[in-house]
């Protein structure tokens, strides 16, 4: 168990150094970074829009109904909302949902090309595998993510804002003057080194995972679960680590 | 020239290729047959680096291939075309982009220039029309001539082939067979063939090594095949009705 373990961390990192190779043709790259931003970011924005909306609605409605002592102002609902979304919901609970939709279509596009030997073609072409199918992925969801995470937050904010003056709970402005309250610009600072990290360890590892396929369809699936469940995990452990040290 | 030189090859503790030597030479469809499982693939894949050997050597003329690092590798795996046995053309590219990818890759060639070279290499193959179609959309025979248009696009010194009929009907298997035999002899490329096809063997066999427990076995042209005495060999080759009929 250790030792595998210590196995895939070791093949990873290797892995990752051919990944960072400078790559055979710049132009090819840039097109590839531009095809992937499409696949992996721009796929997603709807997924991301829908929960983000719900969930910041729901956030609020909770937030209302746990504050039944007027000693606590009504703005902090829109304050508690927002800080919420922006320190956790959207860093961490969008990646973690990123990782199931954007790490399982990589490591199964990965997983299918080395099973039907399209990754040994490219390798015989002279051109390095790991650089060509991984980089451009990794690049682009590490562009693209902070966007994504980004419209997320505001889309939350607003989900709550909705449902709060919806259902009469909160006035507009009293809302709108608590997402202003206290706003610290290192907040969105510590969301956006998350999000980057996620977006690294999400396409990394779930790329690892379908390079290093062996055997036929089975096992691409096999690839692709490995791939999430691995690249959610790794988002947990370095939420706390992170949120350690930047914010402790 | 190609060349092995002793090689050794083994996963975990099982011993594919043991001590092999072997050697193919240009302008000549070197075909390599031998049982499923003998180690066919192995060794073509150890050829040309996608596996490492145990030990040993692999000589492109007289360069020691495999003792490169994969820069240099690079270098000689601009002059490999290689039909791999499932094909393996890009499935988000159409047929056209598949064969242009190498060019894209290593020339600067203009889109026109590289469609033309395309075009060319399909029409090489017999197979006109289906330039904007994805892998997915034509038949298993269109696939393999696909996958010898990318192979060749970059006029390659060495062409590799993995059972280039497998899965094909008699008659398609024939015209991708002469195909290559063709190509081979036009441009005096060391052609190397995976088989286990008499029929390509009685057709092409210009060199013939039979690998049987990982070693070469035998080794001969179209016509001695069929009279050779060496049992092992003859077990393969006459195992069917047909092949003993023609004897
Ligand atoms: N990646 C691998 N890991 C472990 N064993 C392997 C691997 N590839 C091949 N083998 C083993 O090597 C042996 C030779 O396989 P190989 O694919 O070369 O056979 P082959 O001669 O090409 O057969 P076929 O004609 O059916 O394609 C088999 O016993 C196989 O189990
Ligand atoms: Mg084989």
């Amino acid at each position: 168990m250790i030792k595998s373990f210590l196995f895939h961390i070791g093949r990873y990192i290797l892995l990752m150094r051919q990944v960072f190779k400078k790559p055979e043709k710049q132009s090819i790259y840039i097109r590839q970074i531009m095809v992937e931003i499409e696949n992996l970011g721009l796929d997603s924005v709807g997924i991301v829009a829908f929960i983000s909306t719900f969930m910041g609605a729901v956030l609020c409605i909770q937030m209302a109904f746990n504050i039944d002592t007027p000693l606590i102002p009504l703005y902090t609902i829109g304050f508690v909302t927002r800080q919420s979304v922006v320190l956790e919901f959207s860093p961490t609970i969008i990646s973690l949902i990123l990782a199931g939709k954007v790490g399982s279509r990589v490591a199964s596009e990965l997983g299918t090309m080395r099973v039907t030997e399209q990754i040994d073609a490219i390798e015989i072409i002279g051109i390095n595998p790991a650089t060509y199918l991984i980089f451009p992925k990794v690049i682009a969801a590490v562009l693209i993510n902070p966007i994504l995470i980004m419209m997320s937050m505001i889309l939350a904010v607003f989900g709550g804002w909705l449902a709060g003056v919806l259902t009469g709970l909160v006035s507009s402005s009293v809302y709108v003057y608590g997402i202003k309250a206290f706003f610290e610009s290192y907040d969105i600072f510590y969301a956006m080194v998350k999000t980057v990290v996620f977006a690294f360890l999400i396409v990394s590892i779930s790329g690892y995972h379908g390079f290093y396929t062996k055997g036929g369809a089975l096992e691409v699936g096999a690839s692709s679960t490995k791939g999430v469940v691995h690249s959610s995990i790794a988002i947990i452990v370095f939420n706390l680590i992170l949120t350690k040290l930047l914010l402790a | 020239m190609i060349e092995a030189r002793n090689v050794s090859k083994a996963f975990g503790d099982h011993l594919v290729l043991n001590d092999l030597s072997v050697k193919f030479e240009p302008g000549k469809c070197n075909l390599i047959i031998g049982q499923s499982g003998s180690g066919k693939t192995v060794l073509m894949k150890c050829l040309v680096g996608l596996f490492e050997i145990d030990s040993g050597k692999v000589l492109y003329g007289d360069r020691v291939f495999s003792r490169m690092s994969f820069e240099e590798m690079k270098i000689i795996r601009q002059e490999i075309g290689m039909l791999f046995q499932g094909g393996a053309l890009f499935d988000s590219m159409t047929v056209e982009e598949n064969v242009m990818f190498p060019l894209s890759m290593f020339t600067n060639q203009t889109l026109p220039e590289k469609l033309d070279r395309a075009n060319f290499c399909l029409s090489r193959v017999k197979l006109e029309n289906a330039n904007k179609l994805y892998p997915a959309e034509i038949s298993g025979g269109m696939k393999k001539r696909v996958a010898i248009a990318r192979a060749i696009a970059m006029n390659p010194k060495y062409l590799f082939c993995d059972e280039p009929n497998s899965g094909l009907d008699p008659l398609t298997a024939n015209v991708i067979d002469k195909l290559i035999s063709e190509i081979t002899q036009e441009y005096n490329m060391t052609t190397v063939i995976n088989t286990h096809d008499m029929n390509s063997v009685i057709e092409i066999g210009d060199r013939i090594s039979y690998i049987h427990k990982g070693q070469l076995w035998w080794q001969g042209d179209k016509d001695s095949i069929l009279k050779s005495d060496n049992p092992e060999l003859n077990q393969f080759v006459f195992a069917t009705e047909l092949t003993r009929k023609l004897k």
